[in-house]
């Protein structure tokens, strides 16, 4: 499985995503700059978390339209697996891969903790190697991540299968306690937990290995 | 041209640091205080001089960057 992880200005956690990947697959990915035009042959595609462009104007909203943000949108037409964490989520939702966005906290304090998710199907590229109905912990760390979308976008993502993950108890105000979503080919998923800092134990947490192990699994060239 | 543009979140978001700065007003001994809401000011200058066709290119600015209009409103005020 060949992985390119997109690095802005302002990304935090792309070489943790970086590791997370390789330990999975034992490739090393492509580490892409921002501003590159071009992406090379890949299967899955890593939007990782941090502040891009440090958060200005909105979370995501300038990354959203960086030159290589193009590139990921045409791949992802194409049916390369796109996976967005954290400030990666709010760059696929405003760049319009996925839909709804990510508002400022309710309790407009920034939430850096452990959270219990539920894995709401393990019929994805994504949850394979999880068990539909588990409770998994994996930790948040944002001031953004209150998923809003209007009532018939939300029922769309209920009717359709398309929630992934549901918190446990809602930290941040979310609709019906989303956490993560998918596309509706289940090609694209966008969360605001980290599974990438929860995939070693010497990070303090080991269920968000099995992400990137599923990935591996499904992706495998 | 100047214009300048105003971002509000829509009616029926909740807006927690409009709320917040709300409860500050009323803990400063403010009283009468209702809703508060934020938003965001925006002033562009423009090349443009026609009136029509500056407000036509604000609108898509608005629409594509400048406001995500899942949550926000806009507004363009076209300022001389």
């Amino acid at each position: 499985m060949k992985t390119a992880v997109i690095v802005f200005p302002g990304s935090n956690c792309d070489r943790d995503s970086a590791v997370a990947v390789e330990a999975a697959t034992g490739r090393a990915p492509a580490m892409v700059w921002h501003g590159e035009a071009a992406l090379p042959p890949v299967d899955l595609i890593v939007i990782p978390g941090g502040f891009a462009y440090g958060d200005y104007l909105r979370s995501g909203a300038m990354a959203a339209h960086s030159p290589v943000m193009r590139e990921v949108a045409a791949k992802a037409r194409a049916g390369v697996a796109v996976l967005g964490i954290c400030n990666g989520f709010q760059v696929l939702t405003e760049a319009g891969l996925l839909p709804g966005a990510l508002m400022r906290n309710a309790g407009l304090r920034f939430i850096c903790r452990d959270v219990a998710l539920s894995v709401e199907r393990d019929d994805t590229i994504f949850t394979r190697r999880y068990r539909a109905g588990a409770t998994v912990t994996m930790p948040v760390a944002h001031n953004d991540g209150n998923y809003v979308a209007d009532g018939e976008t939300v029922a769309r993502l209920e009717g359709e299968g398309l929630v992934a993950f549901r918190y446990r108890e809602n930290p941040n105000g979310s609709t019906a306690a989303i956490a993560g979503i998918l596309d509706p080919a289940r090609r694209i998923l966008g969360l605001m937990p980290h599974p990438e800092r929860a995939a070693d134990s010497v990070l303090g947490g080991t269920d968000g290995r099995a992400l990137f192990e599923g990935l591996a699994d499904s992706l495998a060239a | 041209m100047r214009a300048r543009i105003h971002i509000t979140l829509k009616h029926g978001v909740l807006d927690p640091q409009g709320k917040a700065v709300g409860q500050a007003l009323a803990a400063l001994g403010f009283a009468g205080v209702g809703e508060v809401r934020q938003g965001k000011v925006i002033d562009i200058e423009l090349a443009e001089t026609d009136p029509g066709r500056a407000r036509e290119s604000l609108r898509e600015m608005c629409e594509r960057l400048l406001a995500n209009t899942v949550i926000e409103d806009y507004e363009i005020d076209l300022t001389g």
